[in-house]
């Protein structure tokens, strides 16, 4: 597998310096993480860039060596026209393939909706942003040590668990992991604190994108029940429901995600 | 130095299998399932008649503050308890200290500007204006401030405050956080520019520098004694003199659980159930409800994280004996008290010191009376201390005379 590249780009008005790792080839996909950042997710990553040319970008602030650059955006608004400028930064020649987790399945489903035509798919992996009161969404920034495991794992021993938590050895990495861990959470919690709401169920239906909604069955972040939330909501979305898979189902059964999506980009 | 009583009004009589029945005594313990309202109303009032009390037998200041969904205190808009006290003090040489309402949770933040400058007019300019960031558990779960912008509109908030109660003109604020059209506050406090400022933390940290380099008064609020503070209170005390800042012992509050009685033997009895009570039932909370990611700023975290892992004290495991060995509560006779208390107070160079005289079960008689004992025998031995050398710049400048030694002695007995 060849190493990503890490391309930096300096945005918005130079006060934030993210990273995008850029890996494959094939069309263009756009690859959002979720709340723990883009590490743990790099495995996920070379997989679709089996297919496509991937581009994931780090949140602001979570890229490592600008963590203050998280406090140049003020708000839900500011995040997506960051993004906007970041897509037209990336000087794509066609739509792209919008991929996003947990959090970061909110934005990419933000972006399709403010933008239509720049998006050509969306795949949403167990995504927040929507509510309901019967089954409120767990705040993953308030878990015990007892709680995190179960809660983001349908199989709290599983390999991929444990790869998910490992801590290094040696000090430095270790507070170079943990930080990063910490901050990731910190900086997308922003936008989303106290809970993940942030209005999308007035602006979803602008998703013009033909989407897939892939959902762990086991998630005890985001209850199932949210994957028709959104599938109701976005007109000829595909709903693929992984078994023995929890909130973050492409770690925890990464062949399965991949092939529904590898399936659902090729339809 | 000053004398003053700090009061956390928690709820007193918890079931005995309190700590078994929740993980946590903040955020989760459901109301209906543990309190009882009447039994709270009586503890808001037993709570303003022991500071109260406090207040007549010659305390120079008087201490409420802010904590929200819990049993440990809740005090949830201490403004409303400072109220009852600036006016049942009128006349009295006494301190009214907030410390104090929650300015990150607060919206607009000029809503809190208003309540204290409402306090210092009707206490005559008693007011001592402290600015807490709020637990996490307060500002962050209870009150829904977005953890990592918890901090910048705190700063945002204190500077936009200071402003509103000085400005000899209306303006507008156009910050990051509050944006306000027409700022033109009614009422001001007589204490111009403002009231003295103090500002808590628990360690040093972000907040040390920042309260050093605005010249207000630190107040480390630790539960773990003076005998566990000299890491703190020498680093505070070399931050201090690399800003250059002078070495003034009032630029430091520092809080202390104290239980006074006729002997050491009968205070660590009679004081223990309730010094176990405060560590086992009170202070029971959870790692995940106080590190929040983002709560601790991006340098913070690292440190933190530097430092970790740290060893954790089980306080569940201390028995009061535990308690008063490790300095976490200090009992006994006024004089072991006394003797204890001069010497940390001049180790740490304290201030004001914020003795905690009602600590969790402690009922109201019993509080009563060791803020008697307290008063008759410790205090007028604690006053003294620095009065000499230092002028206490961060108190009210009405009370900043010096009382009487004989005075003194006279009010306490």
């Amino acid at each position: 597998m060849v190493a990503p590249e890490a391309r930096k780009l300096r945005l918005w008005q130079g006060r934030i310096e993210t990273e995008v790792e850029i890996a494959g080839n094939g069309p263009a996909l756009i690859y959002w993480h979720g709340p723990w950042g883009l590490n743990p997710d790099r495995g996920f990553v070379a997989r679709l860039a089996g297919t496509h040319t991937v581009y994931a970008p780090r949140h602001p602030g979570t890229t490592p060596g600008d963590p203050e650059a998280v406090h140049a955006l003020e708000g839900w608004l500011d995040l997506l026209v960051y993004y906007g400028e970041l897509l037209d930064r990336l000087r794509l020649d066609e739509p792209a393939v919008f991929v996003g987790h947990s959090f970061g399945g909110l934005v990419a489903a933000e972006l399709a909706a403010m933008a239509p035509k720049s998006a050509k798919k969306l795949v949403l992996i167990d995504p927040v942003g929507l509510w309901r009161d019967a089954d409120p969404v767990r705040n993953w920034m308030v878990l015990s040590e007892a709680e995190r495991r179960p809660s983001l794992f349908a199989d709290p021993k599983s390999d991929a668990a444990q790869q998910f938590f490992a801590v290094p050895a040696d000090a430095n990495e270790r507070l170079d992991v943990l930080t990063q861990f910490v901050w990731s959470q910190a900086c997308t919690g922003k936008f989303v604190w106290p809970l993940p709401d942030r209005g999308l169920k007035r602006r979803i239906h602008r998703i013009a994108a033909p989407t897939l909604i892939v959902w762990g069955e086991a998630d005890r972040i985001a209850a199932p029940v949210y994957a028709e939330e959104f599938a109701k909501r976005i007109a000829g979305a595909k709903i693929e429901r992984i078994g023995k898979a929890g909130h973050l189902p492409h770690l925890e059964r990464p062949e399965a995600v991949t092939k529904a999506v590898s399936e659902f980009l090729v339809s | 130095m000053k004398v003053c009583m700090f009061h956390l009004m928690p709820y007193r009589d918890l079931p005995a299998d309190f700590e078994r029945r929740y993980k946590s005594a903040f955020i989760d313990p459901v109301w209906f399932d543990v309190a009882d309202s009447e039994k709270v109303g009586q503890y808001y009032n037993w709570t303003l008649d022991e500071l109260l009390h406090a207040a007549k037998v010659g305390f120079h200041g008087l201490c409420t503050n802010q904590h929200h969904q819990n049993v440990y205190g809740f005090m949830a808009n201490p403004s409303l308890m400072g109220a009852v006290l600036a006016k049942a003090t009128n006349g009295q040489n006494i301190a009214i200290i907030q410390l104090g309402s929650t300015l990150p949770s607060t919206t607009p933040p000029t809503r809190i500007a208003e309540e204290y400058a409402m306090l210092d007019c009707i206490s005559g300019g008693r007011l001592v204006a402290g600015f807490p960031t709020g637990l996490p558990t307060d500002a962050v779960i209870s009150n829904a401030v977005v953890p990592i912008e918890q901090r910048e509109r705190y700063r945002e908030a204190l500077a936009l405050v200071t402003k509103a109660w000085s400005a000899r003109e209306i303006f507008a604020w156009n910050g990051k956080h509050y944006q306000m059209g027409m700022v033109n506050l009614w009422p001001r406090p007589i204490q111009q520019p403002h009231p003295p400022i103090w500002i808590p933390g628990s360690g040093i940290s972000a907040t040390a520098e920042y309260v050093v380099g605005l010249d207000h008064c630190f107040c480390h609020l630790s539960y773990y004694g003076a005998k566990n503070a000299t890491t703190v209170t020498d680093r505070y005390w070399e931050l201090a003199a690399s800003k250059g800042r002078d070495d003034n012992p009032y630029r430091l509050s520092f809080l202390q659980l104290i239980g006074v009685a006729d002997s050491d033997a009968e205070a660590e009895d009679i004081y223990g159930p309730h010094a176990e009570y405060f560590f086992h039932k009170l202070l029971y909370t959870p790692p995940y409800y106080q590190q929040i990611p983002g709560c601790l700023e991006y340098p913070a975290l690292r440190q933190a994280l530097t430092h970790n892992p740290r060893a954790e004290v089980k306080l569940g495991e201390l028995k009061a004996k535990d308690l008063y060995e490790r300095g976490f509560v200090m009992v006994g006779s006024a004089r072991t008290v006394r003797e204890q208390l001069m010497e940390y107070v001049k180790r740490l160079r304290v201030g004001h010191l914020l003795s905690l005289l009602h600590f969790g079960s402690m009922p109201t008689e019993l509080c009563k009376r060791n803020i008697d004992l307290f008063a008759r025998e410790v205090l007028p031995h604690l006053s003294p201390i620095w009065d000499d050398k230092y002028e206490d710049r961060w108190w009210p400048q009405k009370l900043r005379a010096k009382r009487p030694a004989a005075a003194e002695m006279a009010v306490a007995s």
